[in-house]
């Protein structure tokens, strides 16, 4: 009886380390550093949208060719071994929902494209680009980011 | 000795029946907490109907803008197994639009249909029960004014026993809650703190979602760690704490608060995700002074740190 209890407690601990050697740290770290650099790229846009800042087209054109280099990689970035450690926040569904969650890539990748092509010279041709590149945040992160805290 | 004993079992199975029987009757609100026919305002039920999420659960997975208030039901998964959300918009047959104000005020005030079932609390009556009979007034009066959906909603099938719904009688006895505060009043608190009291603890039902229940998840919410988060019931990850509580929002200003509740944009400008984005779509359609009072409030509460209870911790 004790014996078997001991068997079980080391099937545990093996299923506990085997993901651990499995965590691929480093696409995990890549992957919250471009969404880390949305959320700056994203709080200096805000800026120009609501006039708290003097619009600026060079500024804003390079912020969404920012965007639009990390969107391009982030797809990339969620291989099999990186569903847990290192903190992240990317949800199951990612795996579990292949082709919903390639859509979502492929917007967030066609919206900052697009605005990354447009220049917007004014800041009423940048409200328009800006509204239909922050609706992705909203929409990826219902589906596909779950908060650790 | 033998019959003895079966006419002592035969009878206290009898008691039991008999008790399960009262303890479990459906408990219906007073003639005097039902506002009276007719004076609810629908233009004022706008509000309440977006401050208590209605749509997030009666409208379609997924509906945007207009489709938000097509209320003809949807399934809602848990662990607990699938809920049917029922058509609650006012069609006759299909819907609630044959219900009188009291059948209303009812189910949510007290989870008691007008057969007199008992409703499970996956229907939020257990926060619905601290909002005022004028509201629920207009609320009832403005359901009223949407579009009619003539789908018929299949019953929910869950599993043995919550699938006795007599037995949630049971479970109202101890957790049905009461029309009492929460966090009680303290002396001086501003007029913007007791208004957002009201939107979070009443229509709002925010603890439903960031309070930990007991009894692994079949239990009340845990009053004592007040929004201070609970286990993500879809899985991985958790339901954030949001009292001012270092663990939880406390470098949240209020204005954050409300800005997040509007936006969807945190301070340091990450997005809202996961079943927080249909609060948050609904919080957006209030009034700037609404979303100031919820601010207030969640910045007045105890700070509690981050709920362990009830947890399986992943
Ligand atoms: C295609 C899906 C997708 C889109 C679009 C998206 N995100 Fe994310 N975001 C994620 C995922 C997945 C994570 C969790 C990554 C992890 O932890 O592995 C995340 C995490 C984050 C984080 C936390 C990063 C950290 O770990 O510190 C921020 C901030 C963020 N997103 C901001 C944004 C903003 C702003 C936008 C819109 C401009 C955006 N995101 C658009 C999927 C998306
Ligand atoms: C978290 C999900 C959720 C929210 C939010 C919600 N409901 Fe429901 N509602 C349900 C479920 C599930 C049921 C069915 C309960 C049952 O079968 O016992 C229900 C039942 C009802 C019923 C009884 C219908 C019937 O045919 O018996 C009414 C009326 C109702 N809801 C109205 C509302 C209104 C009005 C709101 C907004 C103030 C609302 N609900 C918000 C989930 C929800
Ligand atoms: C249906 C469940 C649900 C309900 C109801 C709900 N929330 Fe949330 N809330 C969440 C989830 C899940 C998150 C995490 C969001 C994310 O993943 O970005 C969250 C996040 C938040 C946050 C941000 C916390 C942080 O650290 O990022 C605040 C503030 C908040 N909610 C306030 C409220 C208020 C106020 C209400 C009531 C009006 C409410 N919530 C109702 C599920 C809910």
């Amino acid at each position: 009886m004790a014996n078997a209890r001991f068997l079980m407690a080391g099937a545990i601990v093996v299923a506990l380390a085997a993901p651990v050697l499995a965590q691929n740290l480093g696409v995990i770290k890549q992957r919250q550093t471009i969404m880390e650099g949305n959320g700056k790229a994203a709080k200096a846009l805000v800026g120009y949208a609501k006039g708290e800042t003097p619009y600026d087209a060079a500024a804003v054109a390079g912020l969404f060719a920012e965007m639009s280099s990390g969107a391009a990689k982030f797809g990339t970035l969620f291989p099999a071994d990186s569903k847990t450690g290192g903190k992240t926040e990317a949800s199951p569904a990612i795996w579990d929902k292949k082709g919903d969650w390639a859509d979502a890539v492929a917007k967030f990748q066609a919206d900052t494209k697009a605005a990354a092509a447009a220049k917007p010279a004014t800041v009423e041709a940048f409200r328009a680009e800006f509204g239909k590149v922050m609706g992705n945040c909203k929409s990826c992160h219902e589906s596909f980011r779950v908060k650790l805290q | 000795m033998l019959r003895k004993v079966t006419v002592g079992l035969a009878l206290l199975l009898l008691l039991a029946a008999v008790g399960f029987y009262l303890l479990t009757i459906p408990q219906r609100l007073d003639a005097t907490a039902i506002a009276a026919p007719g004076s609810g305002v629908a233009a004022r039920g706008e509000r309440i109907f977006w401050a208590g999420g209605c749509a997030s659960c009666h409208a379609a997975a997924g509906a945007k803008g207009a489709d938000r208030l097509w209320l003809g039901g949807r399934v809602l998964e848990t662990p607990f197994g699938a809920f049917q959300a029922p058509n609650i918009s006012p069609d006759k047959a299909q819907g609630i639009g044959g219900w009188s104000l009291g059948d209303f005020a009812n189910a949510m005030q007290r989870g008691v249909d007008p057969d007199g079932q008992h409703l499970y609390p996956a229907f939020p009556y257990t926060s619905y029960i601290k909002m005022t009979k004028g509201d629920v007034a207009d609320l009832h009066a403005y359901l009223l004014t949407l579009p009619p959906v003539a789908t018929a909603s299949p019953e929910t099938q869950l599993a043995f026993p919550l699938n006795i719904r007599r037995g949630i009688g049971l479970w109202k006895l101890f957790y049905r809650g009461d029309d009492r505060p929460v966090v009680t009043a303290k002396p001086g608190e501003s007029a913007a703190v007791a208004a957002g009291r009201y939107l979070v603890e009443g229509p709002g039902h925010c603890a439903q979602c960031h309070t930990a229940r007991g009894l692994n998840g079949l239990g009340g919410l845990d009053t004592t760690a007040w929004l201070a988060g609970a286990p993500n019931p879809e899985g991985k990850g958790r339901v954030p704490n949001i009292t001012p509580h270092a663990s939880g929002i406390a470098d949240w200003s209020a204005k954050d608060i409300a800005e997040y509740l509007k936006t969807g944009f945190t301070p340091d400008f990450d997005s809202v995700g996961g079943a927080m984005v249909e609060v948050q779509e609904n919080m957006a359609r209030l009034s700037d002074d609404d979303r100031a009072a919820i601010a207030a409030y969640l910045k007045a509460i105890p700070a509690v740190p981050t709920a362990t209870l009830g947890e399986t911790d992943k």
